[in-house]
């Protein structure tokens, strides 16, 4: 049997049959970071030997039947912004090299509860802001459908190791499209949930307002079970006032159902047939029109449709993110973890210091632009002003999914941009995230999906948003395409 | 012609509420304590870690806000107020600045002799975490940060400036500090920083509109610290005027033991906080049954009891102002009274004893350890003529210690007076016979021999006798006609 072919859910079931064992797989995706890794460096931390070790755990309680879990025993990575007692989390910043937390997030609990084994923490882009995963302090992830190019971000790392096989399943945080995007570029599946749906309690916060916890898998049921696995409530304490304890989270029971009579809707604003600066590239829109027609061939009903608002998303976006982001990483002073600037000797010199020396630059500009739109006087022109937006663009998503089921577009405007070629335009890089902030801003859930294959043998992905708490529909419209669809994750 | 200055204050008040957990986790409030030992990852400022508000702290400042007759406001949120510093483990406070929880109340105050009494109005109260501390070891010439007090619960109470003196201040800090701790929401000690008061402070010409530049004073530990510092600034802004400059609005630091202030920052230096909604934690919806419950479990306010005592007790005024000074004190009264105890007796107790076992011991009322039975048992001891008013102050003490029974302890000490029995009688005339001079001077007509004889046959009796009754027993055997039956 090669292990490194099957899903997370098809491992795990061999696992609890018994074709094969925890360490087994294991040993399987250490033999692939052996051949791997050196190249397309995934991982910040990995941890052999204490994953070992839980794998043989697992493995005991799965024979003595006291885990039954369908992930128990499967081989998992997790983003470095998601906190592992024990295990440094450095969300790939200089600031947090030496940072172990003394607590784990409850996601990652949920996970370990459940026998997934935790083989290490994956890079990204510095505190998840980027979308290349080359702002890590650590070195660049490389796509592993083409090494020249970036496996996206901020959750290159996730969804690098994912495509490569150095590891089944990953989670990955989603801010603006950081869970999506890098599924989209490394052709593999990415969700990001409703938000509130799971806990952000140890998810180092980049846009705490935006930011959600998402799986990266292999196949849209892979997905689901881990959506499942991390959205459950841990223990009887609340440690996130945001998370909606849902008891709607059956998200994979008879997910292989048609999609006959399901409405999909397809913004026009997403795939202008000239370029309109928002750099869509032709074999994308061919990709993703492509996917409409199998929809359609399948029996949904999919037409195009003006939804309102999409110029202001990323405006709107990029200020109210930087001003979370600015509060959020105000706690990285060098007081009381993480790096600290020795040479200083007065307080307030040794901040400016610590936090000069400890961040890279897209964190500073992202830090600097938060702090600007909300300074005395700028406050009502920037910030509260993108707050009222991004209340409009929620009411033309409930508008739109008055007639939807759900709405149909690119993930990205292109496939992976070769590396280096992006962070000199910011702005540019900024307004790639045209297509997946909007789920962000309005809170909705959202799936990529593999669709097509553009130059270079580089990955394209179509993305299906749905209306808050629709998870479930959108796995099944997923789930329904992976079937009728030439392209497959990992392919 | 000298020019009349009116003094203009307002006050933040910040109070410490007095409930279990923390703010924003499940860490313990508990004064003292190994530094951090009461911390977790949320109130040390760690990376992913978030808060939850503790409910206790909504309700307790919902309490606060309806007893100051503020509007309660249904829809509130959180903001963050961004500034560095070690004691702020995130470095930020999360506090409310856009839509605090309550608005617009008053409370009436009564300054100083026959003076009107005033209305001071409120115009906010808001939810905030307490800092941390910081402790300067000079020797090892480093700053340590202990983050115990980190996360502790404080409502920042905001009044107009509407007072005009510093004996207008006293009585509205008094008249929150009494309402607070009438409500349990706070001990509101200023010399342990459970209560903390900044001054708002400018003068203006009598008679003029609008206001001065006003000065922020900060860090007054007592009652007696704010009225130094008012007067002080006051003093300060007007020869300021007087000598043609102007106030700077700025913030300024009380030294108490110098009895001056100190510049901190000026307005241009102040701090842009960027004030915003914080996204970590959910606006809260306060709805009716929630505000319901609150009105319900309001306890009867000073006011409203000093009414109801004078109506159901029948006792002096001036009894009823000290006794409804502390709501644990009023509670005793009411007690020791439904137990059958006469109130003016039980009055006495309190006013008298009690008050001044407290003073001398620096106790607050609130620290009193003996049950109204006990009391109610020692007020019925000394009706009873068991013991005398002196064995019973005696006894009092007892029990103000330990709560300890007085029934038993009067058995035990075997403190019981002694009747009008043979004993008694017997030891007057022994006291008599060994007296004759004293005896004599009565008999001629000397009152005051009397009193000695009284001493003498308490000293005899050890005791345990009733005094007044040890008189009578004295005249009727002095009497005159005695002499002539020998």
């Amino acid at each position: 049997m090669e292990l490194l072919s099957l899903s997370a859910v098809e491992l795990g079931t061999a696992i609890r049959d018994g074709r094969t064992t925890a360490p087994e797989a294991l040993q399987a995706v250490f033999e692939q970071i052996a051949r791997k890794e050196e190249l397309y460096h995934c991982y910040v931390t990995i941890d052999r030997e204490g994953a070992l070790k839980r794998a043989e755990e697992v493995q005991g309680k799965i024979e003595r039947g006291e885990l039954k879990h369908p992930l128990a025993g499967v081989p998992m990575a997790v983003k470095d912004n998601l906190c592992t007692k024990g295990m440094r989390t450095t969300c790939s910043s200089r600031m947090l090299s030496n940072f172990v937390p003394s607590y784990s997030a409850e996601a990652v609990t949920n996970l370990e509860e459940a026998g997934a084994v935790l083989v290490g923490k994956t890079n990204m882009d510095e505190f998840a802001m980027g979308s290349t995963t080359e702002t890590s302090a650590y070195g660049v992830t490389r796509n592993p459908r083409n090494p020249e190019h970036v496996p996206g971000g901020s959750s290159g790392g996730s969804a690098a190791a994912v495509a490569a096989g150095e590891c089944f399943f990953a989670l990955g945080s989603d801010t603006g499209g950081s869970v999506r995007q890098p599924a989209a570029h490394c052709g593999v599946v990415g969700l990001k949930p409703t938000y509130g749906t799971v806990s952000r309690y140890g998810l180092v916060a980049y846009g705490s307002s935006l930011d959600q916890i998402g799986p990266i898998c292999r196949t849209v049921e892979d997905c689901g079970v881990v959506l499942e696995t991390i959205a459950a409530p841990s223990g009887a304490c609340i440690r996130d006032s945001t998370h909606i304890r849902r008891k709607d989270t059956d998200f994979c029971r008879g997910l292989k159902t048609d999609i006959r009579g399901i409405k999909i809707g397809i913004p026009k604003a997403y795939i202008p047939e000239e370029d309109d600066g928002s750099g869509l590239t032709r074999d994308v829109r061919e990709a993703v029109l492509g996917a409409a027609r199998l929809f359609r061939e399948s029996g949904a009903l999919v037409e195009e449709f003006d939804l309102e608002l999409t110029d202001y998303a990323v405006p709107a976006y990029y200020t109210i993110a930087s001003a979370e982001a600015g509060s959020n990483l105000e706690r990285f002073d060098g007081i009381k973890y993480g790096y600290r600037a020795t040479e200083a000797e007065e307080l307030h010199r040794m901040y400016r210091q610590t936090r000069s020396q400890g961040f890279g630059p897209e964190v500073k500009r992202r830090i600097l632009l938060g702090s600007f739109v909300l300074s005395a006087g700028h406050y009502d022109a920037y910030y509260l002003k993108a707050l009222q937006v991004r209340a409009l663009i929620k009411k033309a998503f409930d508008r739109a999914f008055r007639r939807y089921d759900c709405i149909l577009g690119p993930t990205a405007p292109s496939t992976a941009p070769r590396l280096g070629e992006s962070l000199e335009e910011p702005v540019k890089m900024y307004l790639g995230d045209i297509y997946t902030i909007s789920a962000n801003l309005a809170g909705l859930p959202a799936l990529s999906i593999p669709c097509g294959t553009g130059a270079g043998g580089l990955p394209i992905g179509m993305q299906l948003t749905g209306d808050c708490f629709q998870e479930k529909k959108l796995l099944q419209i997923g789930c329904c395409y992976e079937q009728i669809s030439p392209f497959k994750a990992g392919d | 012609m000298a020019k009349i200055y009116e003094t203009v204050i307002g006050l933040e008040v910040h109070v410490e509420l007095a409930t279990r957990t923390k703010i924003f986790c499940g860490c313990s409030t508990a004064f003292g304590g190994r530094p951090n030992a009461h911390t977790c990852p949320v109130c040390t400022g760690m990376p992913g870690a978030l808060p939850v508000l503790n409910r206790k702290v909504l309700e307790h400042a919902a309490a606060v806000g309806l007893a100051v007759n503020c509007t309660i406001n249904r829809f509130c949120k959180f903001d963050r107020k961004n500034y560095f510093y070690p004691d702020n483990p995130q470095n930020y406070q999360i506090s409310q600045l856009y839509l605090p929880v309550c608005r617009d109340g008053w409370v009436e105050i009564d300054a100083g002799e026959g003076r009107e009494r005033k209305r001071i109005g409120i115009r906010e109260i808001h939810m905030e975490d307490d800092a941390g501390k910081l402790i300067h070891d000079e020797e090892a010439n480093c700053t340590l940060v202990d983050y115990n007090r980190s996360g502790v619960p404080l409502i920042e109470i905001v009044s107009e400036p509407d007072m005009r003196s510093a004996e207008e201040v006293i009585a509205y800090l008094e008249k929150l500090r009494l309402i607070i701790r009438y409500l349990g929401a706070s001990d509101c000690k200023m010399q342990e920083g459970s209560m903390r008061a900044d001054v708002n402070l400018s003068v203006r010409e009598k008679g003029m509109p609008g206001f001065g530049t006003r000065t922020e004073m900060k860090n007054l530990g007592s009652f007696r610290a704010v009225t130094r510092a008012i007067e002080s600034e006051r003093a300060r802004q007007v020869a300021l005027l007087e000598s043609g400059e102007r106030v700077l609005q700025e913030t300024r630091r009380w030294d108490e033991g110098k009895g001056v202030s100190y510049s901190m920052r000026s307005k241009e230096e102040a701090q842009d906080y960027r004030y915003f909604p914080d996204p970590d934690l959910a606006p809260i919806c306060i709805s009716d049954s929630f505000l319901e419950k609150i009105r319900a479990g309001q306890p009867e306010l000073r006011t409203e009891k000093m009414k109801r005592y004078k109506a159901e007790y029948d006792i002096p005024e001036y009894d009823i102002e000290i006794i409804t000074e502390s709501r644990h004190m009023a509670d005793l009264f009411e007690a020791v009274v439904a137990l059958g105890s006469q109130p003016k007796k039980v009055s006495n107790w309190l006013m008298g004893e009690t008050l001044r076992l407290l003073n001398e011991r620096g106790m607050e009322p609130e620290e009193l350890c003996f049950s109204p039975e006990n009391l109610a048992k020692l007020i019925a001891l000394t009706d009873r003529k068991t013991i005398n008013s002196t064995v019973a102050k005696q006894v009092f003490e007892e029990m103000f210690a330990h709560n300890t029974d007085p029934e038993r302890y009067v058995e035990e000490k075997g403190l019981t007076m002694v009747g009008d029995g043979d004993i008694l009688r017997r030891t007057v005339e022994e006291v008599i016979r060994m007296n004759p001079k004293s005896a004599g001077d009565y008999r001629g007509g000397k009152e005051r021999a009397l009193g000695f004889l009284v001493g003498q046959t308490m000293k005899a009796m050890k005791g345990k006798a009733d005094p007044a009754g040890v008189g009578e027993l004295l005249k009727e055997l002095l009497g005159p006609g005695r002499e002539s039956t020998e």
